[in-house]
């Protein structure tokens, strides 16, 4: 198929060429500049949840359960550490995940469906591949609020090293990604909702926060429910974050795999959600 | 005569085995209105997606403004102001909002997509409602600020799908005054309706879609010319007599159409037609002399009615 080479005329001073250049290199972060503005008028709840829920989970599960196990465990405590520190990261982690899931859960179909701006998007100069990554950087900056509010609160009371909840961001925002594309790439599968969108939560989500060793080693599970342990992204996480925020025992190798699987399973599920996007867009 | 804006030529869409573009070639030359006139799931908006590269044609040939939708979609899209069929804006956001954010997925800069979009307020006569939520405006309004938004990026081309479906006739009017302002500026307007009235008043040139093919092809003036006579008589004999009745009109006129709720009588002077009934010994509950319209038109070569 031939191209004309016509050259772009200049409409009112707008060079068309120069919009389709820019559209091509910068699409993604026109889909999440929108999001990020639209998130404005919900700011202030957001921050009020963000900063809340970690004072509330570190207050009633560190001091309220940590005080029962701790005295359970004598000074040995859990992993070598008091409750409160154990859980800290992977609490951290779990929030990370549930944000990521839920916001690309609705965000996602409502996109297609409620209020079908991703339609809107694909009439712009961008296409597929633009709206399913900024969509997914604007779920990390929404992540982003309760991440760092949960690593402030550790910095403030002097959970672990500060160096280590600073290190809980980058781990944080791989473990969304792999989330939130992971979400995105069944969500945007289904084109009706008959109840099943709330599955994310209740058989993905949650199952995943209570066989990860979130609240517990995964040591402590029975061998044959381990593997829970081996597919979730939050186990991975968390293992990361407990290395990171005070230094529990992890080999160089185990970095490696534990990055390697957050980094493999968001590279795959972007991906697919690519492929989807393109097809339910190409009407 | 300059190139066309966009030109196609054995342009095709099949869903499986359904076929819902057929083999269809126009061409649209700068500065025309030119109108997709036909019932819905003629083909006219998979025909619009097609040009706007955002649905992948099955065979045939495009060319929109010089580049070939296949592969050049962004540089497509950058040249075009779209108006779909929903209006897909934020309702989240207020409308002044909504301009700023489509014309940043342009990469206009902030600035100047502030400036512009105070100027297309104007235009769509939204300047009172620029604080407004969307969700919070009319049907009509709505409509004027999605044609807003396709303006944003000075587009050379603007693709109308059935733009004031749904409408009431006050908004309509409102909205063709702002579409003839375009048209006025040099704005290629491409447009699909199914309203024939509508394709009279802004169509400088239109195809007739049925069934994913063109059945017609002319200015609405000279499709009228060569498939309709100058007046129509319609008469109303009640449901149960039309078929009857009509049987006795035959020979008035060029021609004679029995529809469910009346006949129509196609004659260069529908009085003179009037009188021809009358003559015949025949009453009819009521009766009306009007100008042919691109209805008869379609009428004429579908055999069906535009709205069903």
């Amino acid at each position: 198929m031939s191209t004309l080479e016509q050259p772009v005329a200049d409409v009112g001073g707008v060079d068309h060429a120069l919009i389709a250049s820019r559209a091509r290199g910068w699409g993604w972060w026109f889909v999440a500049e929108h999001r990020i503005r639209a998130m404005r008028s919900y700011v202030a709840s957001w921050i009020a949840i963000s900063v809340g829920s970690p004072f509330l989970f570190l207050l009633g599960l560190g001091l309220g359960l940590g005080l029962l196990v701790d005295a359970n465990q004598g000074a040995q405590g859990v992993d070598g550490v008091p409750y409160l520190v154990f859980i800290a990261p992977a609490l951290s982690m779990a929030t990370a995940m549930q944000t990521a899931a839920q916001e690309n859960t609705y965000g996602v179909f409502g996109g297609f469906k409620w209020f079908p701006m991703f339609f809107a998007m694909n009439g712009t100069p961008i296409s597929a591949a633009h709206i399913v990554v900024g969509f997914q950087v604007s779920v990390l900056v929404r992540v982003l609020l309760p991440l760092v509010a949960f690593s402030l609160v550790m910095v403030v009371f002097g959970i672990g090293s500060p160096l280590g909840a600073l290190l809980l961001l980058p781990i944080g925002l791989l473990l969304a990604a792999a989330v939130g594309f992971a979400v995105m790439a069944w969500v945007s599968t289904q084109t009706e909702d008959r109840g099943q969108l709330s599955f994310v939560e209740r058989f993905v989500v949650v199952p995943l926060t209570l066989f990860s060793g979130t609240y517990f080693p995964l040591e402590t599970l029975p061998a044959f429910l381990h593997w829970i342990g081996w597919i979730s992204p939050l186990w991975h996480a968390a293992e990361l974050g407990r290395g990171a925020l005070y230094g529990a025992e992890l080999a160089p190798v185990m970095v490696l795999v534990h990055v390697g699987y957050l980094v493999l399973l968001a590279g795959l599920t972007c991906w697919l959600s690519i492929r989807t996007f393109r097809r339910r867009l190409d009407k | 005569m300059p190139a066309p804006v966009i030109e196609a030529t054995g342009l095709t869409k099949r869903y499986g085995d359904f076929t819902a573009v057929d083999g269809i070639d126009f061409a649209i030359q700068p500065g025309e209105a030119f109108g997709f006139l036909g019932p819905n799931g003629a083909g006219k908006s998979t025909t619009m997606r097609m040009i706007a590269a955002t649905s992948t044609r099955t065979s045939g040939d495009l060319s929109v403004l010089g580049f070939d939708p296949a592969d050049h979609g962004p540089e497509i899209r950058a040249q075009l102001g779209i108006v779909p069929q929903a209006d897909q804006l934020d309702e989240e956001l207020r409308v002044i909002d909504n301009l700023i954010i489509y014309g940043r997925y342009f990469g206009l800069p902030v600035p100047y997509v502030k400036r512009r979009a105070e100027e297309l307020l104007e235009f769509a006569q939204l300047t009172e409602k620029r604080r407004s939520r969307v969700d919070g405006l009319s049907g009509g309004m709505k409509r004027r600020l999605t044609i807003a938004r396709g303006l944003i990026n000075s587009p050379k081309a603007m693709l109308l799908d059935e733009p004031t479906t749904g409408l009431d006739p006050q908004a309509r009017h409102v909205l063709w005054d702002r579409l003839f302002r375009l048209k006025e500026e040099g704005t290629t307007l491409v447009l699909t309706t199914h309203y024939m009235d509508e394709a009279e008043q802004l169509c400088d040139r239109l195809v007739v879609v049925d069934k994913g093919t063109i059945v017609a092809e002319g200015s609405p003036s000279s499709l009228i010319r060569q498939y309709s006579t100058r007046e129509v008589l319609e008469v109303r004999f009640g449901s149960a007599h039309n078929e009857a009745a009509s049987q006795a009109i035959e020979g008035i006129g060029s021609r004679v159409e029995v529809l469910p709720d009346r006949v129509l009588v196609y004659a260069d002077d529908g009085e003179a037609a009037m009188s021809a009934v009358h003559e015949r010994g025949l009453r009819p509950i009521t009766s009306l002399v009007r100008r042919s319209s691109l209805e008869d038109v379609f009428l004429r070569l579908t055999g069906r009615s535009l709205i069903e």
